[in-house]
C-alpha cells in the first residue's frame, strides 16, 4: 500500500517533468481545457440555450463527438486481438498504449454525455431509477463505465507490475483482456443501437449502421494511434518497432475499405429506391430546399477518406510523411462522417417535415475543444508515466532522472533483452 | 518530501525521484497556478441564481411513482411555495390521479380545421409554457390539397385570413401512443404512460438527455433549453404535478391532454377553444362517447401508421356521400 502510494506520487511528479516541447504541449492543453471548463460553467448558468441545438435538432456536436470517441475507445481491441489471440509479437508492447488511449477516449465520451445533460445535478437519478434493460442509454451507461473499469484495471495492473519488477499474474489480467475484447465490440454496438433502434428516425433506422460503426471505429482508432506512436517515437526515447506500424496500417486500410463499402451500399439503397426515407440523405449530400450546411462537410469527409485509401493502397504508403497525412485524413474524415454526418442529418428534416439547420455556437465548440484537450492531457500523462516504467527506468528500486541524457543504444539493447510487458 | 534515497548519491542533491528540488518547486508553483486558473474558469458559476440550485428537499425528492401521500404533499408544498415566490401567485396545485375505466383519445376532423391556430395559443395559455423562448405543444401544418406528405406542409404560414382555398390544415401534437417510443428510451423512467393513456413527464425527475425527443416520430416533445420566462399575469394558477405546473430549465415537457382538466371532467383547452368543432375528445372505453362514435362510423386514420406506435390521436375527413347505414357489404 505504501509502495502503491509512492508509485502514484512519483507518477504525479513525473507527469510535471519534461523538455520544453512537453511543457508547451501540456500548457496549451491545460489552457484549452480550462477555457472549455469556463464555457461549461456558462452553459450551467444559462442552460443548453447557449448551444446551437433546438427542439428540431436536439442533439448536436456533443453527441457527435461522443459517438466518435466511443469508436476510438472500442478500437483499442484492434491491437489486443492480434496480440492475445494471434500472438503477434510486434504489437505486444503497444497494447498498453492502445488501452491507455481507450481509457482517455471513454473518459472524453462520458464527459460529452455529461455536458449534453440538461440537469447534471440529477445525475444520481440514474442510480435510483434505472430503466434497464429497456433504455439503450441505460445499457450504454453500463457498458461504457464497465469498459472504463476494465481497461483501467488492465493498464494499471500491467504498469504497476512493471514498476514492481514482478511478472504479472496471468489470472489477474488475461481473463479481463478477453472480456475487454468482447466488451469493446459491445460498447460500440450498444452505442449504434442507441440510434438504429429509433423507428421515428429513418436516417438511423438501418441495420448497416451497426457494422459501419465498428468498421469506421477500427479505421479511425488505429489511425489515431499511428499518429500518436509516431509522435512518441520522435519525442521520447521509446522506439516504436516499424512492423507494429505496418500491422496497424493494414488494419486501418482494411477497416476503411469496409467502411466505405458499407457507406456506399447504404447511399445506393436509399437514393436508388428514392423513398421518402432518403430525404435526410438528400439533405446531407446535396442540400434540401436551399438548406445545405452539411454538404461541404460530408464531401470533404468522403474525399479525405478516398485520398487516404489512395495513399494506403499504393506504394505511397512507404513514405512516412504521406502515411501520417493519410492517417490524419482518416481520423478527420471519419470524425466528420460519423459525427456531423451521422447525428445531425437524422434531425433534418424534423419528423413532421420542418427543415431547421444546426450550427454549433462558439461556447459549444469551446466546450468540445476543452474536453478533447482534457482527454489528450490524460493520454499524454498516461504515456509519460508508462514509458519510463515499462522500459524499466522508473522502478520501485531505481532513481529515475527524466532530465538526464540516456544513451539510446544502451536503452534499446536493454529493452530487447527484456520485453516490457510479460504476457 | 522524502530525501531517503538521495543519501546514496549526495552529489546529485536529488530526492527519491531524481528530480532537482528547484524544478520540483517550480512545477508545484505551476500546479498551484493551474488550480487558481481552474477556479477562475469556474467563476461564471457565481451568476447562478438561488433558483438554479436545488434545495435539499428537491434533491432528495423521490420519483413520482414512489412518493407516498405525505411525501407528495411535501413536494406539492415545496412547488407551490416556489411558484408563489417566483410569480407572487397562490397556485391551486394538486396531484390528480387517473380514473378507472377511462382511456382518452383525440379525433380531429381535417375537413373542418381552418388553420386559425387558436388551439396553439389556448394551449400555451392553459399550460404555462415558456413565452421566451417560445414553447408550443401544437404545430399546425398548411398542406397543399392532394397530399398527406408532411414535408409538403408549411409550418410558418402567415395569412391575413384563413383558411386558404387550396389548402387544408393539419394540427399535430402528442399522439399519446399506446406503444410510446419516448417512454421506452428514457434512461431514468422520468416519462411514462398513465393508465388512462396519457404520456406524462415528471419534471422533477427528468435529467434532460433529450433521448425521448430524438425517439418521438411526431415531434411532440419540447425541451427547456433556457430558463422558461413567464409573466405573472400569464400564469394559470390551476395546475397539477404531472401537467401544467411551471417547469425549470433543462427538462422535457409535452402535451398531456390537459390532464388537470380532463381528469376532472372538463375538455382540453385546445378542444374547448376550437371555433369549428374540428376537435373531438373523450373516453374511448365509453361506447356512448363522441370519440367512440367517430371511431366506429368515420374513416379515421393515424399519422405514420408504419412506425407502429399505436397513437391515440386520430384524424378523419367528413364524408360527403357517406353510405347509409345497413347497406354495408
Amino acid at each position: 500500500m505504501v509502495d502503491y502510494c509512492r508509485f502514484v506520487w512519483r507518477s504525479f511528479r513525473i507527469s510535471l517533468v519534461g523538455d520544453w516541447r512537453y511543457h508547451l504541449w501540456m500548457a496549451i492543453l491545460t489552457i484549452v481545457a480550462l477555457v472549455g471548463l469556463n464555457a461549461y460553467a456558462k452553459q450551467l448558468v444559462h442552460g443548453l440555450g447557449v448551444t446551437g441545438m433546438t427542439d428540431q435538432v436536439s442533439w448536436g456536436l456533443y453527441i457527435a463527438n461522443f459517438t466518435f470517441l466511443v469508436g476510438m475507445a472500442a478500437a483499442a481491441v484492434m491491437l489486443v486481438i492480434p496480440v492475445y489471440i494471434y500472438r503477434n509479437k510486434e504489437l505486444h508492447d503497444l497494447v498498453i498504449f492502445g488501452e491507455l488511449l481507450a481509457v482517455a477516449a471513454v473518459v472524453m465520451a462520458l464527459l460529452f454525455v455529461v455536458v449534453d445533460m440538461g440537469r447534471p445535478d440529477r445525475f444520481h437519478h440514474l442510480f435510483l431509477k434505472f430503466n434497464f434493460p429497456m433504455s439503450m442509454l441505460a445499457w450504454d451507461v453500463i457498458v461504457l463505465n464497465g469498459y472504463l473499469l476494465l481497461n483501467s484495471h488492465i493498464c494499471g495492473y500491467l504498469v504497476y507490475c512493471a514498476y514492481r519488477k514482478r511478472p504479472p499474474t496471468r489470472a489477474f489480467y488475461i481473463p479481463f483482456v478477453f472480456l475487454a475484447i468482447f466488451w469493446a465490440i459491445s460498447i460500440h454496438t450498444v452505442t449504434a443501437f442507441l440510434y438504429v433502434g429509433l423507428g421515428g428516425r429513418p436516417f438511423w433506422n438501418s441495420a448497416i449502421i451497426v457494422p459501419r460503426f465498428l468498421a469506421s471505429a477500427f479505421a479511425a482508432g488505429p489511425a489515431f494511434l499511428i499518429l500518436a506512436l509516431e509522435i512518441i517515437d520522435r519525442v521520447t526515447l521509446y522506439k516504436v518497432p516499424e512492423k507494429a506500424l505496418t500491422t496497424l496500417r493494414s488494419i486501418v486500410t482494411v477497416a476503411l475499405l469496409i467502411n466505405l463499402f458499407m457507406l456506399g451500399s447504404e447511399i445506393f439503397t436509399e437514393l436508388y429506391a428514392g423513398s421518402a426515407h432518403a430525404v435526410s440523405w438528400k439533405y446531407l449530400l446535396f442540400g434540401l430546399h436551399g438548406h445545405n450546411a452539411l454538404v461541404p462537410w460530408i464531401w470533404t469527409a468522403i474525399s479525405l477518406e478516398l485520398l487516404a485509401v489512395c495513399c494506403l493502397l499504393t506504394p505511397l504508403r512507404r513514405n512516412k510523411t504521406l502515411m501520417s497525412i493519410a492517417c490524419a485524413f482518416v481520423v478527420v474524415g471519419i470524425w466528420v462522417e460519423k459525427g456531423m454526418g451521422l447525428i445531425i442529418p437524422a434531425f433534418i428534416p424534423s419528423p413532421i417535415g420542418e427543415v431547421v439547420e444546426y450550427m454549433p455556437t462558439l461556447n459549444e465548440s469551446l466546450i468540445c475543444f476543452g474536453i478533447w484537450a482534457f482527454g489528450l492531457l490524460l493520454f499524454t500523462i498516461f504515456v509519460r508515466i508508462s514509458i519510463p516504467v515499462l522500459s524499466g527506468r522508473m522502478t520501485i528500486d531505481s532513481d529515475y532522472d527524466p532530465n538526464s541524457p540516456v544513451d539510446k543504444n544502451q536503452l534499446e539493447a536493454g529493452r530487447e533483452a527484456e520485453p516490457m510487458v510479460q504476457g | 518530501m522524502s530525501n531517503e534515497n538521495s543519501s546514496a548519491n549526495p552529489a546529485l542533491r536529488q530526492d527519491g525521484l531524481g528530480l532537482s528540488r528547484r524544478s520540483f518547486l517550480r512545477n508545484s508553483g505551476a500546479a498551484v497556478g493551474g488550480m487558481a486558473a481552474a477556479v477562475a474558469a469556474l467563476s461564471p458559476l457565481l451568476e447562478l441564481q438561488a433558483d438554479d440550485i436545488p434545495t435539499v428537499d428537491a434533491f432528495i425528492q423521490k420519483h413520482y411513482k414512489e412518493m407516498d401521500e405525505g411525501e407528495m404533499q411535501i413536494a406539492l408544498n415545496r412547488i407551490s411555495a416556489k411558484v408563489k415566490e417566483r410569480y407572487d401567485i397562490e397556485p391551486n396545485l394538486r396531484d390528480i390521479r387517473p380514473k378507472e375505466g377511462v382511456e382518452f383519445v383525440y379525433a380531429l376532423n381535417l375537413s373542418r380545421c381552418i388553420g386559425c391556430r387558436k388551439c396553439v395559443y389556448a394551449c400555451v395559455d392553459e399550460n404555462n409554457q415558456s413565452r421566451s423562448p417560445e414553447i408550443q405543444y401544437i404545430r399546425v401544418l398548411e398542406m397543399p390539397m392532394g397530399t398527406l406528405d408532411l414535408e409538403a406542409g408549411k409550418h410558418d404560414y402567415d395569412r391575413p385570413k384563413v383558411p386558404s382555398g387550396d389548402h387544408f390544415y393539419m394540427p399535430i401534437q402528442c399522439h399519446q401512443c399506446a406503444d410510446a417510443p419516448c417512454t421506452k428510451v428514457c434512461p431514468v423512467e422520468a416519462t411514462w404512460t398513465e393508465p388512462d393513456g396519457i404520456t406524462v413527464v415528471d419534471y422533477d425527475w427528468c435529467i434532460g438527455c433529450r433521448y425521448c425527443e430524438a425517439a418521438c416520430p411526431y415531434w411532440a416533445r419540447r425541451f427547456n433549453f433556457s430558463t422558461p420566462e413567464l409573466e405573472p399575469e400569464d400564469i394559470n394558477p390551476d395546475m397539477s404535478y404531472l401537467s401544467n405546473r411551471p417547469r425549470e430549465k433543462g427538462v422535457m415537457e409535452k402535451c398531456h391532454f390537459c390532464l388537470h382538466r380532463t381528469r376532472e371532467g372538463k375538455m382540453p383547452a385546445c378542444q374547448e377553444v376550437c371555433p369549428t368543432g374540428a376537435r373531438k375528445f373523450g373516453n374511448v372505453l365509453d361506447p356512448r362517447s363522441e370519440v367512440s362514435q367517430i371511431l366506429k362510423t368515420k374513416r379515421v386514420f393515424v399519422l405514420k401508421e408504419d412506425v407502429g406506435t399505436l397513437p391515440r390521436f386520430f384524424y378523419y375527413f367528413d364524408e360527403r356521400h357517406a353510405r347509409p347505414e345497413g347497406q354495408e357489404g
